[in-house]
C-alpha cells in the first residue's frame, strides 16, 4: 500500500471513528447502559462482548444453551436469562456485515472477523498473552468498551522482531 | 439541554432492569461456608484433602488450578479464553466468598467442568478449608 493511500485510509478512519461511537444500537460499540448482570455474569470468564458483535439469532441460541456454553457450564437462573435477552435483543448487531449468523454463533467465525485478523499468523494466536482469539483484550485496549480501532491496539508480548516489524506495516 | 434527557433515559434504563441484585451482597464469609459444609458433610473440612482435590484433573481436561492457579492467592487465568480471574483465596482477596449466590452458582458451574458432576458437601467443606489455610 503506498503511503499516501495509507494517509488517505488513516484520515478517512479519523473522520468516521466519532460516527461509529455514536452508532450504539446494532453498532459494535457497547451500548452506554449496561445490565449489572451482563458484566458479573458474561463477563467472569472472557471480555463482555458488545452485542452487536453478534445477531440476535446467535444470541438467543447462546442463552438457550448456558450449560453447555463453549465446553463450559455457564448455566444461569431463568429470570437473569430472561432479562440478558431482552437486553442482547434490542443491542444485538443489525448492520450489514453482523447480520449473517456465524458458525457455532462464535464471534470469531464471522467472516469479517477472519478477514480483520487474516494477516494475524497462527503462532501470535497462541502466544501465552494471547491464547484464544476470545481474548480480544490482548491486543485491543478498548476491548471492554466495545472500541475495536486500528489505532486503538497494542502489541501482546512475546512478538518476535520480525512480526513487531509486521505488526506495524 | 442535553445533560437532563441522557440522564432520564439512563436512569429509566436502570428502573426497567427492576430490582437486581448488587454485585456482592457480602451476606456470607469463608468461615460461614466452613462451617455450613461441614455440618452438610457431618465431617469437618480439612485442608490438605482440599489442596489434593483442588489441584487434581479427576479424569477430565481441567484442574480448580487450571483456572485459578496453585496455590490460588494470585490472580488466576481462564484455561480457554486467558481472562485474568481475581485472587480466590479471602487471604489475597477481601470479595472473594462473601456472596452466598456466588459461591453455589461457581461450585455449581465449575465442579460440573471439572467433574462433569456437581461436587458433594464433603469436597466442598475440603476445598473451603484449604482456602481458608491459605496466607
Amino acid at each position: 500500500m503506498t503511503p499516501s493511500l495509507n494517509r488517505a485510509l488513516l484520515t478517512a478512519g479519523l473522520v468516521l471513528a466519532p460516527l461509529a461511537a455514536a452508532w450504539a444500537d446494532g453498532g459494535r460499540t457497547m451500548p452506554l447502559v449496561v445490565p449489572p448482570a451482563y458484566a458479573q455474569e458474561c463477563g467472569a470468564c472472557h471480555a463482555a462482548y458488545a452485542p452487536g458483535l453478534l445477531p440476535a439469532r446467535s444470541w438467543q441460541r447462546i442463552l438457550g444453551g448456558l450449560d453447555r456454553h463453549y465446553g463450559t457450564d455457564a448455566s444461569l437462573d431463568p429470570a437473569t436469562v430472561r432479562q440478558l435477552g431482552v437486553w442482547l435483543e434490542a443491542h444485538a448487531g443489525t448492520y450489514k456485515r453482523v447480520r449473517g449468523e456465524p458458525p457455532e454463533d462464535r464471534i470469531t467465525r464471522s467472516a469479517w472477523f477472519e478477514r480483520k485478523h487474516r494477516k494475524v499468523e497462527p503462532a501470535v494466536w497462541q502466544l501465552p498473552s494471547v491464547k484464544s482469539a476470545a481474548n480480544c483484550a490482548a491486543c485491543h485496549a478498548g476491548a471492554d468498551h466495545g472500541r475495536f480501532d486500528d489505532d486503538d491496539l497494542r502489541q501482546p508480548a512475546g512478538l518476535t522482531p520480525r512480526q513487531r516489524r509486521a505488526w506495524l506495516d | 439541554m442535553t445533560v437532563r434527557p441522557a440522564t432520564t433515559t439512563l436512569l429509566a434504563a436502570a428502573l426497567a432492569w427492576g430490582p437486581s441484585p448488587p454485585a456482592h451482597a457480602a451476606d456470607t464469609t469463608i468461615t460461614q461456608q466452613l462451617n455450613h459444609w461441614s455440618a452438610q458433610a457431618g465431617a469437618p473440612g480439612d485442608a490438605a484433602r482440599g489442596r489434593t482435590f483442588f489441584d487434581a484433573r479427576h479424569g477430565g481436561e481441567w484442574s480448580c488450578a487450571s483456572c485459578h492457579g496453585m496455590p490460588p492467592t494470585g490472580s488466576g487465568r481462564h484455561a480457554s479464553t486467558g481472562k485474568t480471574i481475581a485472587p480466590l483465596a479471602p487471604a489475597a482477596n477481601p470479595k472473594a466468598i462473601t456472596d452466598t449466590a456466588r459461591v453455589d452458582k461457581w461450585f455449581r458451574r465449575n465442579c460440573r467442568d471439572v467433574l462433569s458432576r456437581e461436587c458433594t458437601p464433603a469436597e466442598k467443606a475440603d476445598v473451603l478449608a484449604f482456602l481458608a489455610a491459605l496466607r
